[in-house]
């Protein structure tokens, strides 16, 4: 299932003293199948359009086309549910969205809002709490006796529950602690890999984004101002720079090493390993 | 939605009623609170209605900015006026609906009391669209000073109103952050029988409590990490200052309520 967007433009408080331009004349597409990573300097309109994903907010012009729906400015829409079942949100400290008595209810929560059985619903809880990486016999225990981190997991596996196509993240991994955070990419990059699921990863890291995504948005000031694969977006540092943004670790240390010895890498090397294979194939330099 | 409700909102901007001493505008509303109590026929609200088009005009906010973004009350508002139109039995029929009857009391109450609920909103709401949270206590604790003689703890006061005025905006943004949280796990807080509706605010309710639970514990611990004493000694870097427009705006007071008491009692 395709997502396309063309000409979203969003304004907050329409019409009111308050009113503010989020997001104005964004259109891309995000593909089935393919990691999407959406970047942007802190404003730059990215989470207001990922609110756009599953039809949360309407544009205010435009139009979004989420697999055969179109979400349009000024149409009412009517039954929305199909739409946000296919499509999973996970919000910015998703923890803040628990509230059952039991893990397991509250992973229950969205299949059986979508009118999956109670016992297909419990079946999946017990599943993807596994796959989050949290040991079963929490699934008794009541969400909030739980640490900020495992409760972040227990969160995502109430949105993995709901087994939607599309898998949006928003900066999924903030305020874990670095191995935390690596699971945690590992376990969505599998899911994608192996089931099929189209990532859209709102996100700081440049790290994330070279890593996973096969394709790169730039927000810059509510407008879309780049896209491109990240190979090619992070081997101008210049120009992101300008944005706000910066360039993954691991281009920098590219960069450092070609400036010592004179040589230029016949491609920017977007992680750790491609750059170590790259060196040890001798990579230009003797 | 939420992002519309104005309720305890300020909207920074230079007008007369935003330059004025915070402490007037208290005086100012709580007297007005009173006063539209003495009015009790057509004419009597209509000054009071012309007064409070008055005051909105001299805040700089439009009319109907104002009407849209105080709408959730004004539901309260529509509701109280069906129950006294339906449930006030003085007078004589009006009409008679099967077993509804409408009494010319009724229609009387119904019509001024929602007219005073709205007036009252209206300026209350014009004290906090125009003035900071920081200015409105200011001029409280400024007020109840003179108490301060016989123990009574202005400033803690003051400190707790503050508090609660400025975690207004954010919980509203709070409530809209997780509502569309649950909206994307497939709750539906918009259509369905109104049971499932009522069902449906408990994983707003909860999620909200707990957050705010937690910022309350928060932030009484980053004031005493700073060292919070209460008002002990505490000079203040914005000072009040009364100015002659203050003063005329209690004059205008003083005015409406003479207006109002006339229409009542003599004429």
């Amino acid at each position: 299932m395709d997502i396309l967007l063309e000409q979203v433009e969003y304004r907050y408080a329409a019409n009111s003293p308050f009113e503010k331009k989020a997001v104005e004349e964004v259109s891309f597409k995000i593909p089935e199948g393919q990691c999407t990573a959406i970047i942007g300097h802190t404003g730059s309109g990215k989470s207001t359009l990922l609110l756009h994903l599953n039809a949360l907010l309407k544009p205010t012009s435009g139009s979004v086309k989420i697999g055969d729906r179109t979400v349009k400015s000024g149409r009412k829409e009517k039954d929305l549910k199909p739409i946000r079942e296919k499509v999973g949100i996970v919000f910015q400290f998703p923890e803040q969205q628990l509230f059952e008595e039991t893990v397991m209810k509250d992973i229950c929560y969205g299949p059986m809002n979508f009118g999956v059985s109670e016992k297909e619903a419990k079946k999946r809880a017990a599943y993807w709490l596994k796959e989050v990486g949290m040991p079963e016999d929490v699934l008794e225990k009541s969400p909030f006796d739980l640490s900020g981190g495992q409760m972040r997991r227990v969160a995502i596996a109430g949105v993995l529950a709901m087994e939607p196509e599309v898998l949006v993240l928003d900066e999924p991994t903030a305020g874990l602690d670095p191995r935390g955070r690596r699971e945690m990419m590992e376990m969505f990059y599998r899911l994608h890999k192996e089931r099929g699921i189209t990532l859209v990863l709102v996100t700081h890291s440049m790290e994330d984004a070279a890593r996973y995504a096969d394709k790169v948005v730039v927000m810059h000031k509510g407008r879309k101002v780049h896209e491109a694969p990240p190979r090619e977006l992070f081997s101008d540092a210049e120009r992101l720079s300008e944005w706000g943004l910066g360039i993954p670790e691991v281009v920098k240390f590219q960069r450092m090493l070609e400036a010592k010895s004179g040589k230029t890498f016949p491609k920017v090397c977007l992680t750790m390993d491609e750059l170590a294979e790259m060196l040890k194939q001798g990579g230009g330099l003797s | 939605m939420m992002e519309k409700m104005i309720f305890g909102r300020y909207i920074p901007a230079d007008s007369i009623a935003h330059r004025m001493d915070p402490r007037a505008k208290l005086i100012f509303v709580f007297a007005f609170i009173a006063i539209i109590f003495i009015a009790d026929d057509v004419w009597g609200y209509l000054i009071a209605a012309v007064f409070t088009y008055a005051s909105i005009k001299l805040s700089g906010l439009s009319l109907r900015f104002l009407i849209s973004g105080l709408k959730p009350v004004m539901i309260l508002i529509a509701f109280t006026f069906l129950l006294q139109l339906f449930f006030a039995r003085e007078g004589n029929i009006v009409l008679e609906l099967g077993f509804i009857k409408i009494y010319e009391e009724g229609i009387r109450q119904a019509f001024f009391i929602s007219m005073r609920f709205t007036l009252l909103v209206f300026m209350t709401s014009l004290l906090t669209l125009t003035t900071t949270p920081i200015s409105i206590t200011d001029g409280l604790e400024s007020l109840l000073n003179p108490l301060k003689k016989i123990k009574f703890p202005a400033h803690e006061l003051a400190l707790m109103m503050s508090i609660a005025l400025r975690f207004i905006p954010t919980l509203m943004d709070e409530t809209d952050k997780i509502m569309k949280a649950q909206m994307a796990r497939g709750s539906d807080m918009s259509s369905g029988p109104l049971k499932d509706r009522v069902k449906a605010i408990v994983p707003l309710m909860i999620p909200l409590f707990v957050n705010a639970f937690k910022r309350a514990e928060d932030l009484a611990t980053a004031m005493e990490v700073r060292g919070y004493r209460g008002g002990e000694g505490r000079t203040k870097y914005r000072l009040l200052v009364w100015q002659a427009r203050d003063t005329l705006a209690l004059l205008s007071l003083i005015i409406l309520a003479g207006a109002l008491t006339a229409f009542r009692f003599w004429i």
